[in-house]
C-alpha cells in the first residue's frame, strides 16, 4: 500500500477505478455523486484514459456497453434518480454477459427526492431493479477506505463473472473525509476470449447481444447465468462481524447506518447489553448463512437503514424468521442518530418494539 | 497576527476551508471584534458553514448563508446580504469560498468592491495530504486558476495540511518543507499553520504561526 492521503470518498471511488485499469469513464452530472465525475475530468487525461461528460445517463450507461464489449474495464457512476435512467442499460450488460461497474450514491427519493443521504435503492439494487432475469453484484462500503477497496473487488468480481457490479454507497459516504492507503500494486487481469478485440482474420468473431431469436435458447441462456449466480453466493459472499460472540441482539446494517449503528452497540454494551452486529458488505450475494446461524443464537434483530425498510425483507427472508426483526430507520435524506439506535436496542432488550 | 477587515478562505474543494474559517470567526470574535462570515460556496452540498450555526449563533457571530445550503435542494445561489458586508466597514468580514476555480466564480462578482477598499487578505488553504496537491506544483495550478476565475490574487497562504482524525504531529511537520516551498515559488508568506487543538503542544517551538482549530465537525 501507498501513502496515506485525505480523501472524499467519491474521489477514492475514482482514484481506486483507475489504479484498478479501469482507463474508461462515461456520465452525467448529479448531486451528490459529481467528485467522481470531476475527478475523472482531471485525471484520465493525465495517464492515457478517456472521461466522457455524455449527453444523458442512457447515452452514458450505452457507452459503458460498448466498451465492456470490448473486455476493457469501464464504470459510470450517477445517484439515485441518474441510476434509474440507467437501468435499462445495466439490464443490457447483464443480458450481455460483459463486466462493467455502476456506482450509485444515493440520495433521497423517490422523484427528484433531495440531494441529502438515503439508502432507498437497496430494492432498486438488490433485485434486478431492472428488466428481465438477472442479479449484479452489489457492494456497501462504509468507510472511505472500502469505498477504495471495494472498487477493485467490484472490478474482479465483474470481470470473473462476466457481469455488471454495483458500489451502492450513499451521499454522506460520498462527500465525507478520511484518509485512505491505496494499493500501489497492479491491478488483477482476466482473460476475456468473449471481447470484441477484432479477429485480424485469425479467429471465427465473437457476437455480445441480448437479443435471441430462439425462446428455447433465451430460456437455456438465463438457466446457466442463473447456475454462475450461484457460484457467486456460494463462493462471493462478504460481511463483517462486530461484537457477535455473545450477542443475544444482531443489529444488521451496511454503509453509513452500520457506523452509526457500531457507535450505538458500543453505548449500549456500556449498559450491560449484549449487542453485536453483522454487516453485509455485498448486499448481493446477500449473507444468509451467517444471518441463519445467528437466528439460531440471539432472541431478535434490529435492521437499521436509511428508508422505509428495505433490506429488513432479506434479514426476515436469511433468518428464515426465526426470530423478531426490528426496524430503526429514517428516510429522506436523514440520518439516524446513535441515540436513536441506543433506545431501539434498549426497547428490544427490555421485551420488545413498543 | 495581523488581521485584516476581511479575509477570504479559498483553495482546493476539500481543503479545509470552511473549518479554518469557523475557527478564524471564533477567534475574531474572542478578540472583541464584531464578526460577520459568509458562505460564498456554491459547489459543495454537504458540510457547510451553516452545520457551525449553533456555535457561530453562541459566540454572537452573524452568519451570511443561502436558504440552500445543506438543504435538500441543489441551487447554486447567494445571499443579497454578502453585499452588507461589503458595506458595514466597522465589522471584521470572513468569506469562505467555495473550492477550486468553479467555486471561486461566485467570488467574482465581489472582488472590484473588495480591492477598492483594499484592507482584505485572500488566503490560500494547503492541504498537502490531498490527493491532487500532493506538491507545490499541484497548488499552484489550482491557485492560479482561482485567481483567474475570482479575479484577485492570493496573499498568503496557510498550511492545512492534515489527515482527518489520525493526523499525527508528525504529519504537520512533514508538511512544512512543502509548503515553504509553495511559498517560495508563489512568492507569498506562510500566514499560519493550522492543527487539531490537541496537536498544539507537541508542535509549539516547532512550527511558526500555529492556529489550533479547536471546533472540528464530525459526522459519523
Amino acid at each position: 500500500m501507498g501513502e496515506k492521503v485525505l480523501m472524499k470518498g467519491n474521489e477514492a471511488i475514482a482514484e481506486a477505478a483507475i489504479r484498478a485499469g479501469c482507463l474508461h469513464y462515461f456520465g452525467y452530472p448529479i448531486t451528490p455523486q459529481t467528485e467522481i465525475a470531476a475527478y475523472m475530468a482531471k485525471r484520465m487525461p493525465k495517464v492515457g484514459g478517456v472521461f466522457l461528460q455524455a449527453e444523458s445517463e442512457i447515452a452514458a450507461i450505452n457507452m459503458v456497453l460498448g466498451v465492456a464489449a470490448t473486455g476493457k474495464r469501464v464504470m459510470t457512476s450517477s445517484s439515485s434518480p441518474g441510476v434509474s435512467l440507467k437501468s435499462e442499460g445495466i439490464s443490457y450488460i447483464a443480458g450481455s454477459d460483459v463486466p462493467a461497474l455502476i456506482v450509485n450514491v444515493q440520495r433521497g427519493g423517490p422523484g427528484l427526492g433531495g440531494i441529502q443521504p438515503s439508502q432507498s435503492d437497496y430494492f432498486q439494487a438488490v433485485k434486478g431493479g431492472s428488466h428481465g432475469d438477472f442479479m449484479k453484484i452489489v457492494l456497501a462500503p462504509s468507510s472511505v477506505q472500502e469505498m477504495a477497496s471495494l472498487t477493485s473487488t467490484a472490478f474482479d468480481l465483474a470481470d470473473k463473472y462476466r457481469m455488471p457490479a454495483m458500489i451502492l454507497a450513499d451521499g454522506t459516504m460520498g462527500q465525507m473525509m478520511e484518509p485512505v492507503e491505496l494499493p500501489e500494486t497492479e491491478p488483477n487481469t482476466f482473460d476475456k476470449p468473449w471481447a470484441l478485440t477484432g479477429t485480424k482474420g485469425e479467429r471465427k468473431h465473437n457476437i455480445v447481444n441480448s437479443l435471441y431469436l430462439k425462446p428455447e435458447e433465451l430460456e437455456k441462456t438465463n438457466f446457466e447465468r442463473f447456475a454462475r449466480y450461484k457460484t457467486i453466493e456460494e463462493n462471493e459472499v462478504l460481511y463483517e462481524e462486530y461484537l457477535m460472540d455473545d450477542a443475544e441482539i444482531c443489529v444488521v446494517s451496511f454503509g453509513i447506518t452500520a457506523r452509526v449503528a457500531k457507535n450505538a452497540i458500543v453505548e449500549a454494551r456500556a449498559k450491560g447489553i449484549k449487542v453485536g452486529m453483522i454487516r453485509p458488505i455485498t448486499l448481493w450475494p446477500f449473507p444468509k448463512k451467517v444471518l441463519r446461524a445467528a437466528a439460531d443464537k440471539c432472541k431478535a434483530f434490529l435492521s437499521v437503514e436509511m428508508n422505509m425498510g428495505q433490506m429488513i425483507e432479506d434479514v426476515k427472508l436469511a433468518t428464515e424468521c426465526k426470530k423478531p426483526v426490528y426496524l430503526c430507520n429514517r428516510t429522506g435524506g436523514m440520518i439516524p442518530s446513535p441515540e436513536e439506535v441506543l433506545a431501539k436496542i434498549v426497547e428490544i432488550n427490555e421485551g420488545g418494539d413498543k | 497576527m495581523q488581521y485584516k477587515r476581511m479575509t477570504l478562505f479559498a483553495g482546493h474543494y476539500g481543503s479545509g476551508k470552511t473549518n479554518i474559517a469557523v475557527n478564524y470567526a471564533l477567534h475574531l470574535k474572542s478578540l472583541g471584534e464584531d464578526v460577520v462570515i459568509a458562505d460564498l460556496d456554491i459547489v459543495n452540498p454537504y458540510f457547510r458553514t451553516r452545520d457551525s450555526l449553533e456555535e457561530l449563533n453562541a459566540a454572537g457571530i452573524k452568519l451570511i448563508s443561502s436558504e440552500f445550503a445543506s438543504s435538500n435542494v441543489d441551487l447554486p445561489a447567494l445571499p443579497q446580504e454578502v453585499y452588507s458586508l461589503l458595506d458595514k466597514r466597522e465589522e471584521k468580514a470572513i468569506m469562505d469560498i467555495g473550492g477550486d476555480d468553479r467555486g471561486a466564480y461566485a467570488l467574482g462578482r465581489y472582488s472590484d468592491a473588495i480591492k477598492a477598499e483594499d484592507d482584505y487578505e485572500m488566503l490560500f488553504v494547503f492541504n498537502k495530504y490531498r490527493p491532487l496537491t500532493p506538491t507545490a506544483e499541484d497548488a499552484l495550478e489550482i491557485m492560479s486558476e482561482i485567481e483567474a476565475a475570482g479575479h484577485i490574487n492570493f496573499t498568503a497562504i496557510v498550511n492545512n495540511s492534515n489527515l482527518g482524525a489520525l493526523t499525527t504531529a508528525q504529519d504537520i511537520l512533514d508538511s512544512v518543507e512543502e509548503t515553504e516551498r509553495l511559498s517560495r515559488l508563489s512568492g507569498l508568506p506562510v500566514k499560519m499553520t493550522t492543527v487539531r487543538d490537541d496537536l498544539v503542544y507537541n508542535l509549539n517551538g516547532k512550527v511558526e504561526n500555529l492556529f489550533p482549530l479547536t471546533l472540528q465537525k464530525k459526522i459519523v
